[in-house]
């Protein structure tokens, strides 16, 4: 449609660049909830806690699938490490992915290690027990409690690292200025809060799942709480999104027509499950199921509200990343992006790539107990 | 020894003392003592699309990808329509409407900005700028994430793709390097040779005579560079474009 650079029929970041910064906005959305129980004592939230821990943690452990496999030399990928090139955006992507691997792994084993020691005494996987202990297995009240301050303190650093590191994938995108789709200063902030948004969505269902699975009796003041934040940020973000639509049609900039053909055209559908039905209808349902007295009115309302900001989110991350290639450079068309079943970056490794961190969950979730003992 | 025999060893003689002339040029190269510019001249461009043959063919370019390509603006009353068939490799079609106020062609190529953004987006510093001027890439080294291609304003980088001729560029970034593997050699870009009317043209400021040569068509003809406004210092001279074009 249109005239497009003749290099630009292939569209080089396809859906696994898609899939990356939707799982590392859950990191996010998973890890402030963590923070808010340990660090800002909303205490309603402990019976997520763990879980936003584990989440946190099996996400950040499956960002790096799709960003390599979507590579056209993966076995070079470790060069962004040994030599990054310090003008890049990308090349501190290793760093941070690193460091706060570190640093959520230190405040797990931290959180842990009372519960680990008892389950070594009980000798059910006793050497791997032994290894995340690191060989210390006193549980005295005074070395529990020096346990818990540190891991408190771990994660007061923890909390601007991950916020970071989500503003920081907006920034990838928003910094790239031969794009004016993606050539704005609001892209790590509408990235960050609604990878936030899709965090809670994804505790609060996983919290339902988890809940159902063990036949355990879900906690009421804990969903409250989790759908209050979810309709506050999921507010904030579709605002936010809004707003920067605003932006681009009031400036009336260069570009401004072609992207208001994407979006009232090109990717309608996609806008569409985005703003409306990811965003504006679970707005209006979360805030009426606020007002019902039944709880499995409650919870079909946040199941399906959870289920709908995850789709929202997703198409989110669809439209940015997608729909910015779908422009061309010389503003005068569009581009096409036909998504293949097989190969490097089909629909089975968008699968794949989907399905390693809810494996990774389940991997930990079966060495690190969601209840305390 | 027969008269063909005789012309044909010295011919070989005469090549092969030209092909050491030119080997000892790009060993004894300095990159620092040249420095260089290009100019299309629009006024001159006749679409004939022979640069976009010779680039594919000197440098092993794969079908549907291009170095260089040849794009044509039609001006019609209220409306500009611009189309590149097949980069311009086999040239144009011809316009038949009397609606059209007027058309040219407007040859394309890496613009080897002074300030690059796909040299500054590369995580591992494959795509780096020379001290002469050029923007080249390792494909040795390149990871092949597209940050680049996504990157250029210009549209003029595209992943190498597997079927292509060239083993060690495969899935990694490539571009026009100017010939770099010709220029360094005392050669012109296989471009700039085959075009019939001079309207690309590239000049080396570390040779006095050339440097002249661009100082008089800079002082003589309006000077346009592409997207002046995303401030990557293009390199490339455009002569005779309307600022429809981008």
């Amino acid at each position: 449609m249109g005239y497009i650079y003749p290099n630009e029929f292939e569209v080089g970041w396809g859906i696994l660049i898609v899939i990356y910064p939707f799982i590392s906005g859950i990191i996010a959305g998973a890890f402030l909830i963590a923070s808010l129980y340990r660090l800002f004592n909303v205490v309603s939230l402990k019976p997520v806690f763990r879980l936003s821990l584990l989440v946190s943690l099996a996400f950040l452990l499956s960002t790096n699938f799709p960003l390599t496999t979507h590579l056209g030399h993966p076995e070079r990928a470790f060069e962004i490490i040994v030599t990054p090139h310090t003008s890049s955006a990308m090349a501190v992507f290793g760093y941070e992915s690193l460091y706060l691997l570190v640093i959520l792994t230190l405040i797990l084993l931290y959180e842990y290690r009372k519960q680990l020691v008892s389950l070594i005494e009980n000798g059910a996987r006793s050497v791997i027990y032994k290894v995340l202990t690191l060989g210390d297995y006193d549980v005295s009240e005074k070395a529990v409690e020096s346990d818990r301050k540190i891991g408190y303190y771990i994660m007061w650093i923890a909390l601007p690292s991950v916020i970071f590191l989500h503003g920081y994938v907006g920034f990838i995108f928003g910094s790239v200025k031969a794009n004016p789709w993606w050539n704005t200063a609001l892209m790590p902030l509408i990235f960050l809060i609604s990878g936030i948004v899709s965090g809670i969505a994804l505790i609060l269902l996983l919290y339902f799942i988890v809940s159902k699975v063990r036949n355990e009796v879900v906690d009421n003041s804990c969903v409250e709480s989790l759908s209050s934040f979810l309709l506050l940020f999921l507010t904030i973000g579709i605002s936010l999104e809004l707003l920067e639509i605003a932006h681009f049609m009031y400036l009336q900039e260069e570009g401004v027509e072609i992207i208001s053909e994407l979006i009232t055209q090109k990717l309608f559908a996609s806008f569409a499950l985005q703003l409306g039905v990811g965003g504006l209808l679970p707005i209006v349902i979360l805030f009426c199921g606020k007002f019902s007295r039944s709880t499995d009115i409650k919870k079909a309302v946040y199941t399906l509200s959870s289920l709908l900001v995850l789709i929202g989110v997703f198409s989110m991350r669809w439209n940015v990343i997608i729909g910015g290639q779908l422009i061309s450079k010389s503003l005068r068309g569009f581009a096409d992006y036909h998504i293949q079943i097989f190969g490097q970056e089909g629909l089975i490794t968008a699968i794949t790539a989907l399905a390693i961190p809810f494996f990774i969950l389940w991997v930990l979730a079966k060495i690190f107990p969601l209840k305390e003992a | 020894m027969k008269r063909r025999g005789f012309l044909a060893a010295i011919l070989g003689v005469a090549g092969s003392l030209t092909g050491i002339k030119l080997e000892v040029r790009a060993l004894t190269y300095n990159w620092s003592e040249h420095s260089y510019f290009f100019v299309v001249d629009v006024t001159e461009c006749i679409g004939c699309g022979r640069c976009v043959v010779a680039c594919k063919v000197e440098n092993d370019v794969p079908e549907h990808f291009f170095r260089t390509w040849v794009e044509r603006y039609i001006w019609y009353e209220g409306e500009i329509k611009v189309d590149s068939p097949e980069g311009g490799f086999y040239g144009f079609p011809e316009i038949d409407d009397e609606d059209v106020m007027k058309s040219y062609f407007v040859p394309k190529l890496c613009n080897q900005c002074e300030n690059p953004p796909c040299v500054q987006v590369c995580p591992v510093g494959a795509t780096y700028r020379t001290p002469d001027g050029v923007v080249l890439v390792d494909e040795e080294y390149c990871i092949g994430c597209r940050y680049c291609i996504q990157a250029c304003p210009y549209g003029a980088r595209y992943l190498y793709p597997l079927n292509g001729k060239v083993e060690s560029r495969r899935n990694t970034a490539d571009k026009c390097t100017f010939c770099y593997h010709r220029i360094t050699k005392n050669s012109k870009p296989a471009c700039v040779e085959v075009c019939p009317t001079r309207a690309r043209r590239i000049f080396d400021m570390g040779d006095e005579k050339q440097k002249e040569e661009l100082f008089k068509i800079i002082e003589n003809s309006s000077i346009r560079v592409l997207k002046p406004e995303q401030g990557t210092k293009p390199r490339v001279f455009y002569i005779g474009i309307d600022s429809e074009v981008r």
